[in-house]
């Protein structure tokens, strides 16, 4: 049964008729075609599919669409442009963080969503912040020493 | 001296990927596009009786084997696998049909009412009921394959030996988990077949196609589309997807999408073989193995696959990096009636070498020695010969490299300090040592004699041509790096597109480690080559097609010689925690020292490296995969859990150079090298920590509890 839903997607309003019991990950994709939020386990456990909503990080493939009425979505294709964006991106580059790079827009946002609230992470932190992040080809400590390196040359101004 | 080359630069692909930008196959939408999904067999061995279907909606269509123009099998080693089941299905997941359209819910509906009547037939569903099976499902033994071969001459010296030591050592399946699941486009148009998915080897894809097809070879084109992970998981499985989208694509005449959920992938695609491997010593009054016979056997699943390679690959690893004298090396890989196992990083080799770490361990413990010093004083050098009567004849660093690792983990006085343990929490630190042979087992690289194409463009500028894809291991950085470095031009003015083969030659497929000692090999030729004539032309190629040096020697009939052109090396200490109270073990660090030749990138080799153990690492301890009834009991990344950053180690990491004369500035293989020793080390550690034998991984908590009360 359809519904029309409002939400704000990067910074927009946006409406769609649709079925409220879609995955908001479906309709990021197929509805606006915001490819760089991934698929990779569909529930719950990788990380790929995550995005902001009001702010805080979630696995969008958990998320029923008509239960965000309102709300604010921010996808990697947005938080691209950020300040914060091009310093994650730089610092995960220096550190070689990237490699098949399917678990990576997951990976910088979680970095974004820790450095937000702690600017100055120790390892455990970081750890503990991309444990729902799923990567199988860097065994994680390069992505952890580009979130370090991020949190040095961000130097706070998250 | 550390060769300039390995110096980091940042990867090409990093910023197109963190952003979000980079196309992966399910991003890929055309115009028109349908989707597919597959009917497939809920049983593991069953005939066919009859397939009842729902009214089907204009626009929808059912793609079976009927809709096939050729030959209905993968093209592989032996052509038993079909795209689509015919009478008798095999396996638990075997697809039977696709339903294809245009909304995916409907094409889901659709797949939900389709009933199909089976007559369920005796299935073999182990290894020990392949072997006892009175009515075998494979030729007249159920084997894919079975090699032995000798070295010296060891049944006099079992016969004689005083002291005899046996073991038995098991591993279980092991899935990639690549990030990405699997997932092909198939396109039709003016008759000429496309395949664009995530794949590491497009020629396979496309002989694939043209044996299922008919079609000649110029109406079949397969590109390659951004690759999220494979570790293997990608080398055969895509052709089977890539059927499946071809024929869908051929019959609708529209592009067609088959992408897998995370929890389809996992019960229907290739994982490692599970082992069973019996191993038997006789040792001399010092200490000294002076015969050894290993017998390894592999579950190879419904169809032969490469298994036999698979297994060609593990008998070739079965001795380890040890110098023993007198060798019997037997295996098999058995026919059964569940999913195939396929290839996956290391290829047979780490089932190999937690055996023959493990047995080495047991003798050790067995006679009263120090596990180390008993290793230490097997180890091969340069001039000793392998298990097949090959010559080490490259300079061997390996006890160099140990004794590094033993310094950076201060390994003596730990193991020392962890004997006296006791209390809730014990800790244990063990080793694995280890090799890869670099490239294609035994006769692959002279019979694919692959081919690398360098294209001048402009005056500042070339292309790659290969058919080698990036699939995160960093083949765009390596092979540009080589190519930029030989032509003096900035790495950013070397292109080098995801392969297509209707642009690319056959430079072989993107497996066993060989995309930089092979390929990159002949594209540094064909560099140096473009470099002496850059002014000869504005555009123009030069092309290099590979053998090995002519001093490699191989009979692939008695499995005698060279199986590989060279050896890379390794060395790994992992100290574990085991709290006794709750079984579970945490890993405390890691020290690595890996002979890579020369690093052609030394960021690019510790993310191989670090990835490559942390996979093992999940092999050893947490990452199991059982069967009920010819299925997998683990559905998703809930019941099947691989390492988090939580879990994950620190990972201290170090080369040595050791240049190879045949590779791209000296450079060896690195791929799989690192995952082969992590699961012994691990088991080792865990085994040591309680004091009690470790013969099978996963370790699980279970499995330690029974130990400690016996």
């Amino acid at each position: 049964m359809s519904q029309t839903i409002q939400f704000n997607l990067n910074g927009k309003a946006v409406f769609l008729k649709t079925d409220p019991m879609r995955r908001l990950l479906d309709v990021l994709r197929d509805d606006f075609s915001e490819t760089g939020v991934k698929e990779g386990c569909g529930e719950g456990e990788c990380g790929a599919c995550s995005v902001f909503l009001n702010g805080k990080l979630v696995n969008s493939c958990l998320v029923a669409v008509g239960s965000i009425t309102g709300m604010n979505v921010e996808t990697i294709v947005h938080f691209q442009h950020t300040q914060a964006y091009r310093i994650i991106e730089q610092a995960f580059s220096d550190a070689g963080s990237v490699q098949c790079g399917f678990c990576t827009p997951g990976m910088v946002l979680a970095a974004y969503a820790l450095l937000k609230e702690n600017p100055d992470p120790d390892e455990t932190d970081i750890r503990e912040a991309i444990s729902g992040n799923l990567c199988r080809c860097t065994g994680y400590n390069m992505i952890v020493d580009g979130i370090k390196l991020a949190a040095k040359k961000g130097d706070g101004k998250w | 001296m550390k060769n300039s080359i390995s110096t980091p630069v940042d990867r090409l692909d990093g910023p197109e990927k963190a952003s979000g930008r980079a196309i992966y196959t399910d991003d890929i939408r055309p115009d028109g596009l349908l989707y597919a999904r597959t009917l497939r067999a809920d049983r593991p061995r069953a005939r066919i009786l009859h397939i009842r279907l729902p009214d089907i909606p204009v626009g929808y269509f059912i793609v079976d084997k009927n809709d096939v123009p050729g030959h209905n099998r993968i093209k592989m080693l032996e052509d038993d696998w079909p795209f689509f089941a015919e009478e008798v299905i095999n396996h638990v997941g075997e697809p039977i049909l696709l339903v294809v359209g245009p909304d995916r819910e409907k094409v889901n509906v659709i797949l939900h009412g389709i009933k199909v009547e089976y007559e369920d037939l005796p299935a073999v569903l182990s290894i020990k009921d392949a072997i006892a099976a009175k009515n075998p499902i494979f030729g007249d033994d159920n084997c894919f394959a079975s090699y032995q071969f000798q070295k010296g001459d060891p049944d006099p010296v079992f016969t004689d030996a005083k002291t005899i030591i046996k073991g038995e050592f098991k591993t279980g399946y092991h899935e990639q988990a690549y990030m990405e699941p699997q997932g092909v486009i198939g396109n039709y148009v003016n008759g000429k077949l496309t395949v664009t998915g995530s794949m590491q080897c497009p020629y396979y894809v496309k002989n694939a196609m043209v044996q299922l097809t008919g079609f000649p070879e110029n109406q079949v084109q397969i590109i390659q589309a951004t690759t999220g992970g494979a570790f293997g998981g990608k080398e055969e499985y895509p052709s089977l997807l890539a059927g499946h989208v071809a024929i869908a694509a051929i019959k609708t005449g529209k592009p067609v999408k088959l992408v897998l959920e995370r929890g389809e992938d996992l019960a229907v695609t290739t994982k490692r073989h599970p082992s069973i491997s019996r191993y038997r010593s006789a040792v001399d009054e010092n200490g000294r193995v002076i015969a050894m016979e290993a017998d390894i056997t592999l579950d190879g699943g419904a169809y032969a696959g490469l298994s036999a390679v698979v297994l060609q690959r593990a008998l070739f690893a079965a001795i380890g990096v040890y110098d023993i004298p007198n060798v019997t090396v037997r295996g098999r890989v058995l026919s059964t009636n569940q999913v195939p196992s396929g290839a996956f990083r290391g290829f047979g080799a780490p089932q190999a070498f937690f055996a023959v770490e493990m047995h080495m361990e047991q003798i050790a413990s067995e006679l009263g020695m120090n596990p180390l010093t008993f290793k230490e004083i097997h180890l091969v050098k340069q001039g000793d010969t392998t298990a097949t009567g090959g010559l080490l004849r490259d300079e061997i660093k390996i006890r160099e490299m140990l004794s590094r690792v033993l310094k950076m983990s201060d390994y003596r006085k730990k193991e020392g300090i962890f004997a006296s343990g006791n209390g809730r929490f014990r800790s244990g630190i063990g080793l694995g040592l280890y090799l890869h042979g670099c490239g294609f087992t035994g006769k692959g690289e002279d019979t694919i004699h692959g081919t690398a194409t360098i294209r001048k463009l402009t005056e500042d500028r070339a292309e790659i041509l290969v058919s080698n894809v990036e699939m995160g291991q960093g083949a765009q950085t390596t092979l540009r790096k080589i190519v930029a470095t030989t032509l003096g031009l900035p790495i950013q003015n070397i292109d080098y597109p995801n392969p297509d083969t209707d642009r690319v030659p056959d430079s072989g497929p993107t497996v066993a480690s060989r995309t930089v000692i092979i390929v990159g090999h002949l594209l540094e030729s064909a560099a140096k080559e473009l470099k002496a004539r850059w002014n000869e032309n504005e555009t123009f190629s030069v092309s290099k097609s590979y053998r090995h040096p002519s001093y490699i020697k191989w009979n692939q009939d008695t499995l005698q010689g060279d199986a590989y052109p060279a050896y890379s090396w390794g060395v790994v200490a992992v100290e574990v925690q085991v709290d006794t109270l709750t079984y579970e073990t945490t890993i405390k660090k890691v020290w690595t020292v890996h002979d890579v030749g020369v690093a052609i990138d030394e960021d690019i080799i510790r993310g191989q490296v670090e990835g490559g153990i942390l996979q093992g690492l999940g092999y050893a301890s947490i990452e199991v995969m059982d069967t009920a009834n010819g299925a997998y009991r683990q559905h998703n990344f809930t019941d099947y859990i691989i390492p988090t950053a939580v879990d994950a180690p620190v990972i201290e990491s170090e080369l040595v150079d050791n240049p190879y004369e045949y590779g791209p500035f000296g450079a060896k293989c690195a791929g799989e090298l690192p995952i082969a020793g992590a699961a012994p080390a691990y088991a080792a550690a865990v085994s040591r920590a309680l004091g009690i034998p470790v013969h099978e991984i996963p370790v699980k908590p279970e499995a330690l509890i029974k130990g400690l009360k016996e």
